[in-house]
């Protein structure tokens, strides 16, 4: 068994329920720090269920997670304190319209973290800095693009110096020239060494950046390897069909 | 610096003002029918409703009775009490104006124009009321200099404008046995000034009460939420009229002997219960219009469930539905009216009454109501407007 503190994000035969729908039916999957994951799969297969659950979005009824040392259970302040170590960034953006970007970004260190509104600041311009878009503080998101937006998700999420980055299909809902921009931005984060789980079908990101590729159907794991493997060698029938139809 | 070898364009200018009636008014033969024939029925009907407010209409009954009309059967030698209230409010007025600009400014200049003109009205008209008229904009003007200084900040302003509402009751109701503040009964207070008191109780204290109720009902706990429901439904089931009867007349029998609730407390308390059921579904319908994607954002940031309703669900709610909740607090104004059904003589009561107390005045209704009817116009014309300027001011719908 390796290290336990190697190992971030345990995750031990997990099982979850919609009503009667069985939607995650025993995935077992560990994360060392510092990995870049890659989650793929077709639509419905529980993909997004599955990050969820990882910050309790969504709860499981079967199974363990553990995540960083601390077990994801009904317990509120577990709860608090893993998604302060968690940070995610949605499909749809989910940004704050009312607020302007730069309230975005300083939110939780503030009412989180409870940070002077001076530090939180700094800390955002210099986040709004490293996604490219510094200029923008003070605009309200609705004000921007869609790749823009999506980058002021993603600082969003990194001002609470999370350990762990979760991204679910964070460039699906983009145009296809805006994708690149967030991409890069990702790529940049992959390499500095965060450990992040990201659900995508960009197989040139996964190519590039992603240390270990995983295929989910139907509430599995049907395989994961390493890129090379995994799109060289692919050993299932299904995730022949998978890449067939996406590359 | 870039240079682009194509010249600037502007946009086009605005057409000049013959051009757009040209446009607008005059593009074919039938819009020119209609354009003139619109122009002869306004000014048609604006010339004889003129006619008849300046040389036919009869206003004594109006002119002689402006102080049942302000403030009931309130005690003439007392009435410096709600005098000294819109002094109160002028003077903070100022101050606002100062301190938040833009539509409170025009509140506030409107509001000490409109004592102004009053007071420098050439009518008859004892010296002490010509004062207090002239004393409200000079009020507003200092308020407005207070506004300036470092001490008076938007914080401390909300605290005046919340005390504002117990001192005004205070200072209305008096205390028993005191000389200088001898005790004047509810049953006396009437006219514009219990008009207000209802509408402002019962927007002040609907609005949070509906607040709790929509999260009540939305509440994972069965019996808060249950509850909550049948509250709703229940009050939503019934007019306020009947509401307005069970709280004045229904309820004390229920009640022991010895509690004896107020009846112009009881019609508040009525009216406020009504407004915080609609009120809540307004909210609700707010609160599902909003994206889970939000709430589910914010959770992941580690926000807990309060800070997540507090600071990113539960602002938007409220302006995604500002029309709605302004149209609400409109109808209660309005609704004050039926206070008359258990008894309170609000301003459309003391209509009535100034009409039955000649019989040479009897005739007079159209004078007297259109006078109400303007009255009503003034107050509700401006909660729109403030409500137009609210939802300019925050966004709304620009997104
Ligand atoms: N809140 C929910 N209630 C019921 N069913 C859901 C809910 N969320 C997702 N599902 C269902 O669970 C399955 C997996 O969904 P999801 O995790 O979003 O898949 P993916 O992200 O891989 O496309 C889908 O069939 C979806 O319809
Ligand atoms: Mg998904």
């Amino acid at each position: 068994m390796s290290d336990a503190s190697e190992d971030i994000i345990i995750c031990r035969d997990v099982h979850k329920w919609f009503d009667d729908f069985h939607v995650l039916r025993g995935v077992s999957m560990t994360i060392k720090r510092g990995e870049v994951v890659v989650i793929c799969g077709p639509s419905g297969s529980g993909k997004s269920t599955f990050i969820r659950t990882i910050n309790r979005l969504e709860d499981h009824q079967q199974g363990d997670i553990i995540v960083d040392g601390i077990e994801l259970t009904n317990d509120i302040r577990n709860i608090a304190a893993i998604r302060s170590e968690i940070g995610m960034v949605f499909q749809q953006f989910n940004l704050f319209p009312h607020l302007t970007v730069l309230s975005n970004v300083t939110l939780a260190t503030i009412w989180v973290r409870k940070w002077s509104k001076a530090k939180a600041e700094e800390n955002a311009m210099q986040l709004l800095e490293r996604v490219g878009i510094p200029e923008q503080a003070h605009k309200y998101p609705g004000q921007l693009s869609g790749g823009q937006q999506q980058r002021v998700a993603i600082a969003r999420a990194l001002a609470m110096q999370p350990k762990i980055m979760l991204f679910d299909e964070p460039t699906s809902a983009l145009d296809p020239e805006m994708i690149k921009e967030v991409l890069d931005v990702m790529v940049e984060l992959a390499r500095s060494g965060i450990t992040m789980i990201v659900v995508t079908h960009e197989m040139g990101f996964a190519r590039e950046v992603a240390n270990r590729i995983v295929f989910f159907d139907v509430g599995q794991i049907i395989e994961q390897n390493t890129p090379d493997e995994f799109f060289l060698n692919p050993q299932h029938e299904r995730t022949k069909l998978f890449l067939s139809q996406i590359l | 610096m870039t240079t682009t070898h194509s010249a600037v364009l502007r946009p086009p200018a605005a057409p000049g003002p013959l051009e757009w009636l040209r446009k607008n008014l005059f593009s074919t033969w039938y819009n020119t029918v209609l354009t003139l024939l619109a122009a002869w029925v306004a000014v048609s009907g604006v010339r004889s409703i003129l006619g008849w407010v300046f040389f036919t209409a009869n206003w004594s009954p109006v002119a002689g009775s402006l102080k049942l009309f302000a403030v009931g059967q309130y005690p003439l030698d007392q009435i410096w009490r709600p005098g000294a209230i819109v002094l109160i409010i002028t003077l903070l007025a100022g101050a606002s104006w100062r301190i938040f600009g833009g539509t409170v400014r025009t509140f506030a200049l409107a509001l000490a124009l409109a004592l102004l003109v009053a007071g420098l009205l050439p009518v008859r008209m004892n010296l002490g009321l010509r004062l207090w008229f002239l004393a409200n904009p000079i009020l507003t003007g200092a308020g407005y200099l207070a506004g300036g200084l470092r001490l008076v900040r938007t914080r401390g302003l909300a605290v005046a404008w919340a005390l504002t509402f117990p001192v005004t009751i205070l200072l209305l109701l008096g205390f028993k046995d005191s000389a200088w503040l001898p005790r004047v009964a509810t049953g006396v207070w009437g006219g514009l000034l219990l008009t207000f008191l209802l509408a402002v109780v019962g927007i002040t204290a609907s609005f949070p009460i509906g607040v709790l109720l929509a999260l009540g009902r939305r509440s994972k706990l069965p019996v808060v939420k249950t509850m909550c429901i049948l509250f709703i439904e229940l009050v939503r089931g019934v007019p306020l009229v009947t509401i307005l009867f069970m709280a004045s007349i229904i309820l004390p029998l229920f009640l022991p002997e010895q509690i004896r609730i107020d009846r112009v407390l009881r019609a508040m308390t009525g009216m406020t219960l009504f407004a915080a059921a609609y009120m809540a579904e307004n909210v609700r319908g707010g609160l599902q219009s909003i994206p889970r994607g939000q709430e589910e954002a914010a959770k992941a940031l580690g926000l807990n469930g309060f800070q997540t309703m507090a600071l990113i669900v539960m602002p938007q709610a409220l302006r995604a539905v500002i029309p709605a909740i302004v149209g609400q607090f409109i109808a209660l104004f309005m609704d004050t009216t039926l206070a008359v059904i258990v008894g309170l003589v609000e301003i459309l009561a003391i209509g009535r009454i100034v009409l039955n107390s000649r019989t040479d005045w009897l005739m007079l209704d159209s004078e007297v109501f259109l006078f109400i009817a303007v009255v009503f116009w003034v107050f509700t014309f401006s909660m729109s407007y403030a409500s137009r300027r609210l939802e300019a001011a925050l966004g709304v719908g620009k997104r």
